[in-house]
């Protein structure tokens, strides 16, 4: 029992980020926006979270810079593929580039540096039930955000008006011009918000998962993220399913080699991308239904004509 | 990456010009897989450098490119280096022994050292440290130290240097306590804090007390902190991320080797070679033994000086193989040919060697 609570405590640890960047990746896709930097954007979002919360002592402090981090490099992106329409995938594998090569060079006095570790808020009385207490209640205050993300999102995608808004601009870019709907706006404003959770969960990283920072401490993260986002079909709830089933698949392989089962560790460690793909293949098997979700206009570049 | 590379080229040109007038010094160049302050192995790679640098004075000047990874790229880096004008290229990971020795044969004039590898040529030298030597001393400690029994060891990729490490690691537990148990997991990176902070997790959830890590960052030594178990420094002195929490590390101390061989180049007397030194060579040595009684301590000073001396090999029989099988007989010790291929387990190893 008390090993069980252990293993899901890290699980939870393990998922948070990919959750976070994932659901907002998610929702730059829906805008019909493919910002394939959230690698990029998420060290950023670390090693700026990392400075901060070193500088002034306070790691809230620290995610508030990081987040900060996020949205200013999407807005750099949004600026070239947005205003400028240039080739989304291009911009996106370039700012990843961009954002790893930049947080070395930032981060370079902050390596080997202890960090401030973003401590758990006990929820009263919550906190005190047995094995989901200590699991979903005894969090720090990003485990609590990602959950609210993701339930926030949920509703304003398919709940709102504005989130219909959204995901019409993401099928049909130039019918919901043609409606007057200001399609070029809507999009900066969901890459600022995949911005936004992407530098999170790099904060998450650099001031939760590891305290400290280290060149390239996302190591693919930000691409698991964007997969997650294909593997949930575009559907909010499904991100907390991919990324948790993630999480708990790498940290129950690390126990399986810990207990000593024997069974060879390279398979093991590619069980949690096993896992993904025969997922993703069963939720593939309706086509229709897939294309249903797809956003129709992703990745396009879309200019005005007048 | 790319722009660094090409700023670094740049400006070695121009100090190149600038001092060829005068007395032209020799020229050593160093090509790293992480970054140089990545706290671990490339760092302690620099740290030799920088002594290189500044304990030789005019006679030598230094470059480095960092963040080179295994590949195709790292054939492009070594071989702008061998163009640049370098006489004499360090290339230090294990993934660069193929591109060095093909770099190498299109460069004869050119000097290249390969760390940790097998190959050599006329004009390359393979060169590596008895890391073995050190793991032997902190499983005495990881025995003496546990309250549990069991230590945890996160490793990166089954190679013949990782399984040493392993196995001279339990021999030393095992010398102090026959019974100690090893949990192992690997990880299969070199370099992943988040991935080395969850198997140290794991590692201290399944009962173990005491870790130790051949991978480079310093994650675990943080979980340990957090956790208050116990753990080794790995290649740099990781005692800043756990000031109550590391009891020693294994430091490399490259500097004597590089100044050692540059010098070498500059007398002319440089020749191929395979070199392979421990502690009594200083190429490695034990951080301070801290956080353990001075028994504790006494015990592992004693084994140092021994294993320096020679009087104590960590690979002395009677040793059995995994499955119970005899591997040496009582007082034989292992040649180094044997211990540069292993790919076995020793007795007492919980784990299935990966194949």
């Amino acid at each position: 029992m008390e090993l069980a609570v252990a293993v899901i405590i890290t699980i939870v640890t393990a998922a948070t980020p990919l959750l976070i960047a994932a659901t907002g990746e998610l929702v730059v896709e829906r805008s019909g926006v493919l910002n394939l930097g959230v690698e990029g954007m998420m060290v950023i979002g670390a090693v700026v979270a990392f400075a901060i919360a070193h500088g002034t002592g306070s790691p809230y402090m620290g995610i508030i810079g990081g987040i900060a981090a996020g949205v200013f490099l999407s807005l750099l992106f949004g600026f070239l593929t947005l205003t400028l329409a240039t080739n989304q995938v291009a911009t996106g594998l370039a700012l990843t580039l961009l954002g790893l090569g930049l947080s070395g060079a930032i981060g370079e006095p902050y390596v080997g540096l202890p960090g401030t570790k973003l401590q758990p808020i006990e929820i009263p009385l919550l906190a005190d039930i047995p094995f989901f207490g200590p699991v979903f209640f005894k969090q720090d205050i990003i485990v609590y955000v990602s959950f609210a993300l993701v339930a926030g999102v949920a509703w304003f995608l398919f709940r709102t008006r504005s989130g219909l808004t959204l995901r019409s601009v993401g099928d049909s870019q130039t019918s919901a011009h043609t409606l007057g709907i200001p399609v070029i706006r809507i999009r900066y404003l969901a890459v600022m918000f995949g911005g936004a959770c992407a530098g999170l969960a790099g904060a998450q990283l650099s001031l939760a998962y590891t305290p400290q920072w280290v060149e390239n401490m996302t190591a693919g993260r930000g691409w698991i993220a964007l997969a997650l986002v294909v593997f949930a079909s575009w559907r909010p709830l499904r991100v907390i399913a991919g990324a948790y089933l993630f999480g708990a698949v790498t940290i129950g392989q690390l126990h399986a080699q810990a207990l000593g089962f024997g069974i060879p560790s390279q398979l093991l460690s590619s069980l949690p991308y096993l896992a993904t793909i025969a997922v993703l293949v069963i939720i593939s098997r309706d086509r229709r239904l897939t294309l249903v979700n797809t956003p129709a206009s992703l990745g396009k570049p879309f200019v005005p004509d007048r | 990456m790319k722009l660094r590379i090409l700023g670094l080229t740049l400006a070695a040109a121009i100090v190149g010009s600038a001092s060829a007038q005068a007395q032209d010094p020799v020229e050593a160049c160093f090509v790293y897989v992480g970054s140089k302050t990545d706290g671990g192995w490339t760092q302690a790679h620099d740290i030799g450098r920088q002594e290189a640098d500044n304990l030789m004075g005019d006679a030598v000047t230094t470059k480095f490119v960092e963040n080179i990874p295994e590949g195709a790229d790292a054939e492009r880096a070594i071989e702008r280096f061998a163009r640049s004008g370098c006489d004499i290229i360090f290339t230090t990971s294990f993934g660069f022994m193929d591109p060095t020795i093909k770099v190498a044969k299109k460069y004869p004039d050119v000097k290249f050292e390969h760390a940790t590898g097998y190959k050599t040529a006329d004009n390359v030298t393979s060169y590596n440290s008895r890391f073995y030597e050190g793991r032997y001393i902190i499983g005495q400690i990881a025995a003496k130290m546990s309250k549990t029994g069991v230590a945890g060891y996160i490793a990166s990729f089954p190679i013949p240097e990782v399984v040493q490490g392993i196995n001279a690691f339990l021999l030393g537990a095992q010398s102090v306590n026959p019974d100690f148990k090893l949990k192992v997991v690997w990880v299969n990176s070199w370099f992943d804090a988040g991935k080395e902070a969850d198997a140290a997790k794991a590692l201290i959830d399944q009962g173990v007390d005491i870790l130790t890590q051949h991978t480079d960052s310093t994650a675990p030594m943080q979980v340990a902190a957090e956790r208050g178990a116990h753990a080794f420094g790995q290649a740099s002195d990781m005692i800043k991320a756990g000031p109550e929490t590391q009891l020693s590390a294994i430091v490399d101390t490259w500097g004597a080797y590089y100044i050692k061989r540059i010098q070498a180049v500059i007398d002319g007397t440089w020749e191929s070679q395979s070199s392979w030194d421990g502690l009594a060579e200083g190429i490695l040595t034990m951080a301070p033994y801290t956080n353990m009684p001075d028994d504790v301590k006494a015990m592992a000073e004693e084994t140092e000086a021994k294993i320096k001396s020679g009087e104590l090999h960590p690979f002395t029989g009677p040793i059995n193989k995994q499955d119970g099988t005899q591997w040496l007989a009582e007082g034989e010790t292992a040649d180094d040919g044997t211990l540069l291929g292993m790919n076995f387990y020793v007795e007492g190893v919980d784990d299935k060697l990966p194949q």
